[in-house]
């Protein structure tokens, strides 16, 4: 049946539209805001992928720029990431939707430097291929040198941090290991 | 411990390096017994494989004995004898659950597979000493080796069968398996094969045992269509015979049933160097010079089969998308899912069914590799394999 011309002509996930499609609430409700997403297949029950993604303190085991996650309490977290050059950026987390098996989403709190919003979503792959995992990191940049710190923190390409970050999780939940060609000494943190 | 290691075009040095260690539990360390140089370690030699950095360890195809098992690693023990796939595969995503090991979605490195990504959609696996685009692992040609998801990968190889008899199996005897394979070959089948390389030979030889009536060979160096010949298959040297019109009239006019480009990229040179700015541009420049593929193509019967195990890395110009389509060709190809095949391999070999030491013509210590690199450039006609023997 032909769809009409007035609906939406396309199914592709928001953080994939070109920047004239997008609509303007797409990230933190402002104009400004950059949205990356992706989604990844992991051979994994998505109750498991739920159940270890929920405890933030397992956050930095995959994500390679966030140094700590202390929780602080079931929906808050507090987020140190490792500064280009040294020091930390820091700053509280607070979940804002949280569906077992299905869906976390969370928020920087009031008052935080760098506001961002980030959502992860869990749903099951076709028959015998797992989970589909999809991330969705909306982030404000802010001005002034501040705003170069972000830029940096995100390497000025939220979605290949993202990508990576998701790839060291699949890695992670499929094989028990993150892959790495460095020797003992400089392989990343991970099992 | 000693290493061959890359600096540059024609320059690799063997040079004491730090040894491996375990680092994730499923690793296992390997105390190299013979390794081989690989007709695609030539493209690293001649600098045309992009992300290679000074001081990578280089080769694929090795074997030798299990020194060292991680925490996690339930199937290989200390002492035992194994040949290792040159393709890295963690045996548990959605691409090793189907065999397509050389897919597998885990083994590059999450930094390392930004590249393969841009360059191919997404991401192949790792290997070993072949560039930081498949990962950036230490390779074979050394004493020691550090073999990631080591409980998947590695055959383990009774004490009966000498070295030269297995050694293959990490890479060319596959290879060469799963290009016949991907003809699809049935009863009365003509198959033809261009490149008498370590990977064309194999292909002879394992299109004849899965029951092709004819394979036609061909190449120009007359020492390997000798050995092409040995093996059982009719021969066309291309510097002597119009090879389409040779395979005209040696099919009655049908054509190859199944054709196996068994040359890739080596054929007339290449230069892979700006394949990643390439990629990212609209331009689509040419890099993969297909000499060998459009003369396949066309060669090959209607309704035929095309087989390329040949290595591209980049894109081709004037590719015959027409004959191909036109034709209704079948189109096979890929990185070889070695591990899908050893068992089976090494059960023919066991059984004499395949000879798998013909090919090699040099045994050489390790520390003799740079020599041997030189050789298996400049000398393709006598020189057919060069195994090193680290310790």
């Amino acid at each position: 049946m032909a769809r009409s011309t007035d609906m939406a002509e396309s199914d592709a996930p928001v953080s994939t539209l070109k920047s004239g499609s997008r609509p303007k609430d797409a990230g933190l409700g402002t104009e400004h805001a950059r949205v990356t997403g992706r989604t990844v297949t992991i051979n994994r029950p998505r109750e498991t992928l739920y159940a270890f993604w929920r405890d933030f303190a397992n956050l930095p085991r995959f994500m390679e720029n966030v140094a700590d996650v202390a929780v602080l309490d079931p929906a808050r977290s507090h987020w140190k990431v490792a500064a280009p050059g040294g020091g930390s950026v820091e700053w509280d987390a607070v979940i804002v939707a949280d569906e077992p098996g299905r869906l976390i989403a969370w928020e920087s709190a009031e008052g935080a430097d760098i506001r961002h919003s980030g959502r992860i979503e869990f749903r099951d792959a076709p028959p015998g291929r797992g989970s589909e995992v999809s991330a969705t990191i909306a982030y404000d940049p802010p001005g002034g040198a501040l705003g170069a710190l972000v830029a940096k923190l995100f390497q000025r390409e939220p979605h290949i941090q993202a990508r990576r970050d998701l790839r060291r999780f699949k890695q992670l939940m499929e094989t028990g290991e993150i892959s790495t060609a460095e020797p003992p000494e400089a392989a990343p943190r991970a099992a | 411990m000693r290493a061959l290691t890359w600096h540059g075009k024609h320059d690799v040095r063997v040079e004491t390096v730090p040894d491996p260690g375990i680092v994730n539990p499923r690793d296992a360390i390997v105390r190299i017994t013979s390794t081989a140089i690989c007709g695609s370690d030539l493209h690293l030699y001649d600098n045309v494989i992009p992300t290679l950095r000074a001081g990578d360890i280089l080769g694929h195809e090795f074997m030798g004995e299990v020194v060292e098992v991680g925490r996690g690693n339930d199937r290989l023990k200390v002492g035992d004898r194994v040949v290792v796939p040159f393709v890295i595969a963690c045996g548990k995503c959605f691409f090793c659950e189907h065999q397509q090991y050389s897919a597998c979605d885990n083994s590059n490195p999450a930094d390392k597979a930004d590249m393969s990504e841009e360059l191919y959609g997404y991401p192949m696996s790792g290997l070993f000493g072949y560039s930081h685009l498949t990962g950036g692992y230490a390779g074979g040609q050394a004493e020691y080796v550090r073999v990631p998801y080591a409980d998947v990968g590695p055959i383990v190889v009774p004490d009966g069968l000498e070295d030269d008899k297995v050694l293959f199996l990490s890479d060319i005897f596959p290879t060469g398996w799963m290009a016949a394979e991907n003809c699809a070959i049935e009863p009365g089948d003509t198959v033809a094969v261009w490149g008498c390389g370590p990977v064309g030979l194999f292909a002879v030889q394992s299109a004849l045992l899965m029951g092709a009536h004819r394979v036609i060979a061909i190449d120009h160096y007359p020492r390997r269509l000798e050995l092409a010949r040995g093996l059982g298959a009719e021969v066309v040297n291309y510097e002597e015979a119009d090879v389409h019109e040779a395979l005209v009239e040696m099919t009655g006019g049908i054509g190859p049933d199944a054709c196996i480009d068994a040359v890739g990229l080596e054929s007339h040179g290449f230069a892979l160097d700006n394949v990643y700015d390439h990629a990212k541009t609209t331009m689509m420049m040419a890099t993969d010079r297909i000499h060998a593929l459009r003369q396949v193509i066309l060669a090959c019967r209607k309704g035929g089969r095309v087989s390329v195990p040949g290595v591209y890395g980049g894109f081709a110009d004037k590719f015959p998308v027409g004959a191909l389509m036109e034709k209704g060709l079948s189109l096979r190809t890929g990185q070889t899912h070695v591990q899908k095949y050893l068992p089976q391999l090494l059960e023919l070999i066991r059984e004499g069914k395949v000879d798998t030491t013909f090919l090699i013509s040099h045994r050489l210590p390790l520390e003799d590799a740079p020599n041997g690199y030189r050789m298996f450039k400049e000398q393709q006609n006598e020189c057919t394999k060069v195994v090193l023997k680290p310790h």
